[in-house]
């Protein structure tokens, strides 16, 4: 299925979103989620199911004013 | 000391980290302000530079307190959502709430900050809002929940100092109790100095150190014009005169025409 990361396309075979961020390759990193612009904890990251065209947003810290 | 959400501040300058000319240069100027919080953001890591890991590594390492923004939110569940982001990644409840209307001036949009600072405080929030000086707006955000009020001085990286000392003057009148940071806005330290001449708690500067030719010394500069402005503060500022007054006793000046 195809998901969109951050506004790019990707095809993915991950079922949920956690192991859409492990092959992606986020697994140590320090990030932030969401799902359909939704909020996903990291706690529930093996519960969000991933369906065709989900929009996924992973952010991380940034200088800042 | 300045007391914000029950925490104890002794340092009264707070400092973004964006726009310095590289990481290092951003370590020194943080170390050279003396200061105790520095503002962060989100946004997207990219998956091959992993920028954000790297950044955050030089934050902690600092040993500083973070307050995360919502920059760029436009509407209430935007920062809501940013918050909770931020909430989890930066391991604080502190948020600085912006919600922008106005790209041209980044205003707030003050309507969807209270909206947003009700929905966060409710949730545990402990909300710093980037505000106007409007005065009800002020009280429906204590309402709302926020302990602390951050009024601009001047449009977000404008560097044009403080606009309406009016209209500040009067909101530090009226909130007397209530923690004050002018935020945005400020642009050399004389600025900075004037906010703390007229009660302002602290001030809030990002750009004016980071893009100034030497951003360290620049930020020892606002270092100390920050506590020079305190200072005079408690000191008790004369209050001006229209006609000049004399400071030469004239009592005892010779007759010598």
């Amino acid at each position: 299925m195809k998901i969109l990361v951050n506004g790019a396309s990707h095809e993915t075979n991950a079922p949920d979103l956690a192991a859409a961020l492990h092959d992606l390759g986020y697994g140590d990193s320090v990030v932030a989620t969401a799902v359909n612009s939704e909020f996903v904890p990291a706690h529930s990251r093996a519960s969000i199911r991933l369906t065709d065209g989900d929009r996924i947003e992973i952010l991380a810290p940034m200088q800042g004013g | 000391m300045l007391n914000v959400y029950g925490s104890e501040i002794s340092s009264r300058l707070l400092l973004g980290t964006s726009r310095y000319p590289s990481p290092s240069i951003l370590v020194e100027a943080v170390k050279a302000s003396g200061t105790q919080i520095v503002t962060v953001s989100l946004r997207r890591e990219s998956g091959g530079s992993r920028a954000g890991q790297g950044f955050w590594s030089i934050i902690r390492d600092l040993g500083v307190r973070v307050l995360p923004n919502t920059a760029g939110c436009h509407s209430v569940k935007e920062a809501v959502t940013t918050a909770h982001m931020a909430r989890e990644v930066f391991g604080t409840s502190w948020i600085k709430l912006e919600v922008i209307g106005e790209d041209d001036t980044l205003q707030p949009d003050v309507f969807g900050l209270v909206e947003a600072a009700r929905v966060l405080a409710a949730d545990g929030f402990e909300v710093f809002p980037y505000t106007t000086e409007d005065l009800v707006v002020a009280d429906k955000l204590l309402t709302a929940g926020c302990r602390v009020l951050m009024p601009w001085g001047a449009p977000i990286g404008s560097g044009r100092g403080l606009n309406n000392l009016f209209g500040l003057k009067a909101m530090r009148a009226h909130f007397p109790d209530v923690p004050m940071v002018i935020d945005a806005g400020i642009g050399v330290p004389s600025h900075a100095a004037q906010a703390m001449e007229l009660g302002f708690d602290a001030v809030l500067l990002n750009t004016a150190v980071a893009q100034a030719v030497h951003p360290v010394k620049m930020a020892e500069a606002f270092a100390q014009a920050v506590q020079a402005g305190h200072a005079a503060r408690l000191a008790g500022p004369m209050e001006p005169r229209d006609l000049a007054v004399p400071s030469t006793p004239v009592i005892g000046t010779a007759f010598l025409s």
